[in-house]
């Protein structure tokens, strides 16, 4: 990493990011997962592995990342699927059992599990 | 390759809700939280795309450090530890003090039962942490900080070290932050998990490698704090909050919440309720919106009882301060206090003298022994409230828990000792009826302590299944098939088993 000399360089830097998240949200799909501690107690830890495994067994362009507690500890371990260009769709207390189904019908078909689904985080958030 | 799905904007719209429609998040404004869930806490980048590091920017570059104190003063931003002393007159004192070298610390010795917004915050955004207490190291005038944070969180402590050491390679930390002449190093001090230690000066103490015990106050820590220099210390939330206060501006952040508590309160919301979580709400909310809308109520329907601000050194409300404002003032007029932002709800199957006896356990058990008001008279208030609850109290007990209790109000050495009593108290004026039904009547109106109830089988609802009598713990029914079956008062242990287990209703408790 470069360090920063100046403010220009961190307004710089802050602007490249936001070209390449821009760019990232709207090519890829990313799949965000609650790994705080109130994740992990109710099982994240797990469920982030399941999704591991199905990406690479079936080798999709899929970005996994984790994230801290965004609040609803209660409905943990919570998954967000972002598809290409739309806001993150999230997923409550996902068990590695349903990993492939939301895989199938939400990632390859762009299907949402509605029976499964709390809300979308809005994109400005 | 197989290929994910196109876009489809229908599948989305219009049948899920945006977060911001949802019950949970739609009262609530995120400030300490904006990043948390949001971004890869591992990950400075991240930070950085969403504003991270433009309140330190805007300081070094543009303001002064008294500009900053201003900027913090204006905000009007109350210490979200609990006492909720004015943070930018906290760092202004620290400023003014002549000696150097000064240090930051921050408290993150998060020790409430059924509290986790510190670490929430130092797990999903460790930076709004550090780039805040850098901020507050620029206008205080340290080049050094110190994070003491427990043990027992051991994501927090291994994100922030991850963050700390990203931010140095950017320069962000370390020598001629940005180019510019301030220097500013952050060390983290893992506690050994003392409630004690988060009361400052014991935490002090403990980074000094002392034993975590307080001392008097004054003089105070902007004037002499961590080895005997000016040192400023506020909680994660605190510090959380200043990067983006100077960032947007004095009148940004208090034109949220009321005039005297502005901003934001975090709580985390545990107990009898159905969306536990951690929240971020405007000052000034009713406790209603926050248990009914956000929270979504009590389990199963009950009725809410009451609600615990402010952990075990805090004090509980009854229905009837369901529509206090919560702030810093309106709370401690209520009875309760604001504390650190735990919410713990309770339904009518909890008992309020065993509740408070819960607190004060904990609460006596965390004592240091330094000063005798709270190393005995948490002692002898649990004693009085454990024969209270065993059916052996009296009405002298009452009066002496109210005796103890102002005593130690009065003489211990620090909040701990002072706060001690503020459960039992608080339960004693709003629960009054529930101590009196225990002590005169010898009775638990909420059938829980167990020394006041007894389980019998109603003769007519028993059908003989024999289920009760091969769940008990203690063998303490008899019976035969398909005749009623008695419960020997004598030998049940009053686990309830029998209660539970039994299809016909049939197990009652008195």
């Amino acid at each position: 990493m470069p360090r920063l000399n100046s403010v220009e360089d961190l307004t710089q830097l802050r602007g490249s990011l936001q070209e390449q998240n821009a760019a990232q949200r709207a090519s890829q799909v990313i799949i965000t997962i609650g790994m705080g501690t109130c994740g992990l107690a109710a099982g994240a830890g797990e469920t982030y592995q399941a999704f591991q495994r199905e990406i690479e067994k079936r080798n999709l362009p899929v970005t996994l990342r984790s994230v801290g507690c965004i609040g609803m500890c209660v409905m943990e371990p919570l998954v967000d699927i972002q598809l290409a260009g739309q806001p993150r769709v999230t997923y409550v207390n996902v068990r590695p059992p349903q990993v492939s189904r939301i895989i199938d019908e939400h990632v390859l078909q762009g299907q949402v599990i509605h029976e499964w689904a709390i809300g979308f985080v809005p994109v400005d958030w | 390759m197989p290929q994910t799905a196109p876009v489809n904007k229908e599948a989305i719209a219009p049948v899920l809700s945006s977060y911001t429609d949802l019950p949970f998040y739609s009262k609530q404004v995120r400030i300490a939280l904006k990043n948390c869930g949001i971004i890869n806490p591992k990950n400075i980048d991240e930070y950085i795309a969403r504003d991270g590091y433009r309140g330190l920017a805007k300081a070094l570059t543009e303001l002064t450090p008294d500009d900053v104190i201003s900027i913090m003063k204006d905000s009007g931003l109350r210490g979200r530890g609990g006492a909720g002393f004015a943070t930018g007159i906290k760092w202004e004192f620290c400023r003014r003090s002549r000696a150097t070298p000064k240090y930051v610390i921050c408290n993150a010795d998060e020790g409430d039962p059924g509290a986790f917004m510190d670490r929430s915050i130092l797990e999903g955004d460790p930076h709004s942490v550090i780039e805040g207490m850098t901020i507050a190291g620029y206008a205080i005038g340290a080049s050094e900080g110190y994070v003491y944070c427990r043990a027992e969180y051991p994501q927090a402590i291994a994100h922030l070290k991850t963050a700390i050491a990203q931010a140095r390679e950017y320069g962000l930390l370390g020598d001629n932050i940005l180019g510019s002449d301030f220097s500013f190093n952050l060390y983290i001090k893992e506690g050994a998990g003392a409630f004690v230690c988060g009361e400052e000066t014991a935490l002090m103490a403990s980074i000094e490698g002392r034993r975590g015990e307080p001392r008097p106050r004054p003089p105070f820590p902007a004037a002499s704090g961590l080895w005997h220099k000016p040192s400023n210390v506020n909680n994660v939330k605190s510090y959380a909050m200043s990067p983006q206060i100077v960032f947007h501006g004095a009148e940004w952040f208090n034109n949220i919440g009321t005039p005297k508590s502005p901003g934001t309160a975090i709580f985390a919301l545990t107990g009898k309720i159905n969306n536990t979580g951690l929240i971020e709400v405007p000052m000034g909310i009713r406790l209603r919106d926050i248990i009914y809308d956000i929270g979504g109520g009590i389990p199963d329907n009950k009725p809410f009882k009451a609600v615990q601000t402010g952990g075990p050194l805090g004090g509980c409300l009854p229905a009837s301060a369901l529509d206090t404002a919560v702030d810093f003032d309106s709370l401690v007029e209520a009875g309760a206090t604001m504390g650190s932002g735990g919410m713990i709800v309770v339904d009518e199957d909890t008992c309020m003298v065993e509740f408070a006896r819960y607190f004060l356990t904990f609460a006596s058990a965390e004592s240091c022994g330094k000063c005798v008001p709270c190393r005995i008279g948490g002692q002898r208030l649990l004693e009085a409230l454990t024969r209270i609850t065993e059916g052996k109290g009296t009405p002298e007990d009452l009066d002496e828990i109210v005796y103890i209790s102002n005593n130690m109000r009065e003489a211990s050495l620090c909040a701990l000792g002072q706060l001690t009593p503020g459960p039992v108290i608080a339960s004693l004026r709003f629960f009054q009826e529930e101590f009196a039904a225990h002590v005169y009547d010898k009775r638990c109106p909420a059938k829980v302590c167990k020394g006041l109830i007894t389980y019998t089988i109603i003769a007519d609802k028993c059908e003989g299944c024999m289920v009760c009598m091969r769940n008990c713990s203690s063998n303490a029914i008899s019976g035969s098939k398909r005749q009623p079956h008695v419960i020997d008062i004598e030998r049940c242990s009053r686990c309830g088993i029998c209660a539970t287990v039994c299809k016909f209703d049939a197990v009652m408790v008195e």
